[in-house]
């Protein structure tokens, strides 16, 4: 019953008018960058980060979780139509549904597409309704040992479920420890690693990190590439309506898909990319005979990732609302933008700011129902806007960033420091090393220090106390047990394949 | 000693230099004990173990054999120098020039680093970008930017 009137403060919130326009303005944002390859979420809610200052918390927030799951309907649009994904979740949606697409079924796989995503996101958000009071219950009997490993646990989690170097992975978060640490200390009150630059004693700001390496390090990263040709069948996207053989094969998917991306979403360092390739992954395992083999147009190999990824990107939303530790990049910036704010993420949001956080869940539903209508009848405009070439593009992208960073605080210095992470993200790029984990151990560096210290004290300086009590003992534990499991040499090879576009 | 991934082996140098710089650079501070921990305890120990990590990253890109030697490649000067010398001018340009005569060079200037480049399609560029950031950032949003360039020093 408190559920349900809590679901109805949300919706009171999530339906005026003031937020009914965020948000389809954060799904119309989102579908937009979903669409145009080269532009993610992450780089553009860094961007928007500077613009939420002169809104309130709620309208700002709701138009960033509209970015970030929005993405997730644009982008599969690209894969299909282009076999270009515009977003990374998007990457399996291209193997199946550009397929289709060269077969004439384009509209069959958009659709299946896009319902397949409502229906997730509609699940998705009853999930994190659903979930976030007992694991807010839970968060009440944890002291600052329990939330150090927590936050151990949610980076080493953000990695191992990553593909790619392990061990490099691990070095980039530790990285992002160390650039946070770059500060004025909280306890003491000593600047440190500050080389007497006073913009520096209050620490580099995460929009500045996040634009650097996301927004300029990827638009240098696209022009240093060379061009690849693109067939877009614009002009053979008509019979949006899938048929009725094709919706019976369908559902099976979107339900298994849906399942699978709500679990994955809320496990650190999941969310919607970790989703769609383990949907693909099982639809391949449990579709024995399909009509059409995948990787030649299957449409469950449409309807479960993309059902997946959708999931995936809601319920990545309960560990931020629930506990403040972001499982993936985007929710590093929800983090930032709450604190933005004035709003300290954790348990404690849901009794402080009821509003907030049942209207952020209620506009997830809204948001959902805006996107469906957005991008089934209106897929026309999208696909006109494939059109654009990448040379009107990224000045914008160029222009949008700069101001963004000289806004921040209105000083030149930000915009020196994103120069220098530009330059610090191509490295990175050239290097293969994964930026996300880099951002991900900038958030909660400070956090995790504050906790680590506290704990410290509270036992006198006995380390022992992370083992002794029980719930860190075991965060800690399942820690290790995911590198170890990673390690395996079996799993080692699983997750190498899983990360493969066959 | 031959380097078997050019990358691993220079993002596990990268690492431990850093790792070696945040640790050292800590030693400036308090350490306290881990019973009062100073502010030099947390940056110290993760320097330290970014060191370590970096160093397991190198001795794996010199012992195990990747394929083709995993070379870092050709590195995309043009696009990467116009662009971080396009952000500084920014940032020198921004308060002195004002947005109506800033934006309209980082566009051309940023257009440059593309691959194709046409004088009509940067200036048209420039003038949507710097009347559509007037709208969105000063008008809509009612930022502080400077619009029109500082004249007398001022």
């Amino acid at each position: 019953m408190e559920l349900l009137n809590n679901l109805l403060l949300g919706f009171h919130v999530a339906l005026t008018w003031q937020n009914l326009l965020y948000a389809l303005g954060g799904a119309v944002l989102g579908t937009l960058i979903g669409v145009l390859p080269g532009l993610g979420p992450v780089a553009t809610i860094a961007m928007l980060l500077p613009s939420i200052y002169s809104l309130d918390a709620t309208p700002a927030l709701i138009m960033l979780a509209g970015i970030y799951y929005g993405a997730q309907y644009g982008g599969s649009t690209t894969a299909i139509l282009i076999n270009v994904p515009g977003e990374s979740s998007s990457v399996v949606t291209a193997i199946d549904g550009y397929q289709m697409a060269r077969q004439g079924r384009a509209g069959a796989a958009l659709a299946v597409a896009g319902l397949g995503s409502f229906f997730a996101g509609c699940v998705g958000t009853v999930i994190i309704a659903a979930f976030a009071q007992p694991l807010i219950v839970m968060a009440a009997n944890f002291g600052p040992a329990e939330y150090f490993s927590l936050m151990v646990m949610g980076l080493v989690g953000a990695v191992v479920l990553a593909s790619g170097s392990l061990i490099k992975a691990i070095a980039m978060i530790v990285l992002g420890l160390l650039l946070g640490q770059i500060n004025t200390d909280v306890i003491s009150g000593t600047p440190r690693f500050s080389f007497d630059i006073p913009e520096l004693t209050d620490g580099i700001g995460f929009v500045v990190i996040a634009m650097g390496l996301f927004g300029f390090g990827e638009i240098i990263a696209n022009l240093g590439q060379a061009d690849d040709e693109r067939e877009v069948f614009t002009h053979k996207v008509e019979g949006l309506w899938p048929s009725r053989q094709d919706f019976q094969e369908a559902w099976p998917s979107v339900v298994r898909g849906t399942a699978l991306g709500s679990v994955l979403g809320v496990l650190p360092g999941g969310g919607a990319l970790l989703a769609s390739f383990a949907s693909y992954t099982l639809e391949k395992k449990i579709v024995k005979n399909p009509r059409i083999p995948f990787g030649k147009g299957a449409i469950q190999g449409v309807a479960g990732p993309e059902s997946a990824n959708n999931a995936g990107a809601q319920t990545s939303f309960i560990p931020m609302l629930t506990l403040g530790i972001p499982p993936n990049a985007v929710m590093a910036l929800m983090v930032g933008a709450m604190t933005i704010k004035g709003i300290q993420p954790g348990p404690q949001v849901m009794t402080s700011n009821p509003e907030l956080f049942w209207g952020l869940i209620a506009s997830m539903w809204v948001g959902n129902l805006m996107l469906i209508v957005l991008n089934l009848p209106l897929i026309g405009i999208w696909i006109k806007l494939l059109t654009v070439p990448y040379r009107f593009l990224f000045p914008a992208i160029v222009v949008f960033c700069c101001i963004g960073t000289y806004t921040l605080s209105n000083n030149s210095f930000d915009v020196y420091m994103t120069a220098a992470f530009a330059l610090v993200g191509y490295v990175f790029y050239k290097l293969s090393c994964e930026p996300a984990p880099l951002l991900l151990g900038f958030i909660l560096g400070p956090m995790m220090e504050e906790n680590l210290r506290r704990a410290l004290l509270l036992s006198r300086g006995d380390w022992g106390t992370f083992l002794a009590r029980p719930l860190s003992a075991g965060l800690l534990i399942a820690a290790l047990l995911m590198v170890v499991l990673v390690l395996l040499p079996t799993i080692k090879s699983k997750r190498d394949a899983a990360f493969q576009d066959d | 000693m031959k380097i078997k991934s050019q990358r691993d082996f220079w993002s596990g140098l990268m690492f431990v230099i850093v790792g070696v710089v945040f640790a050292l650079g800590s030693t400036n501070y308090s350490f306290g004990s881990s019973a009062q921990p100073g502010p030099a305890y947390f940056p110290f120990w993760l320097g330290v173990l970014l060191t370590v990590l970096g160093g397991m990253v190198l001795f794996k890109a010199l012992s195990i054999e990747s394929e083709g030697g995993d070379p870092i490649g050709a590195i995309a000067w043009k696009p990467l120098l116009i662009l971080v010398v396009a952000i500084v001018f920014f940032g020198l340009a921004l308060p002195r020039l004002g947005l109506a005569l800033t934006l309209p060079i980082l566009v051309t200037l940023s257009a440059l680093a593309g691959k194709e480049f046409h004088w009509k399609d940067a200036l048209l560029n420039s003038v949507v970008l710097t009347v559509g950031s007037w709208a969105i950032f000063v008008w809509g949003l009612k930022l502080v930017i400077p619009v029109w360039p500082v004249m007398f020093g001022g």
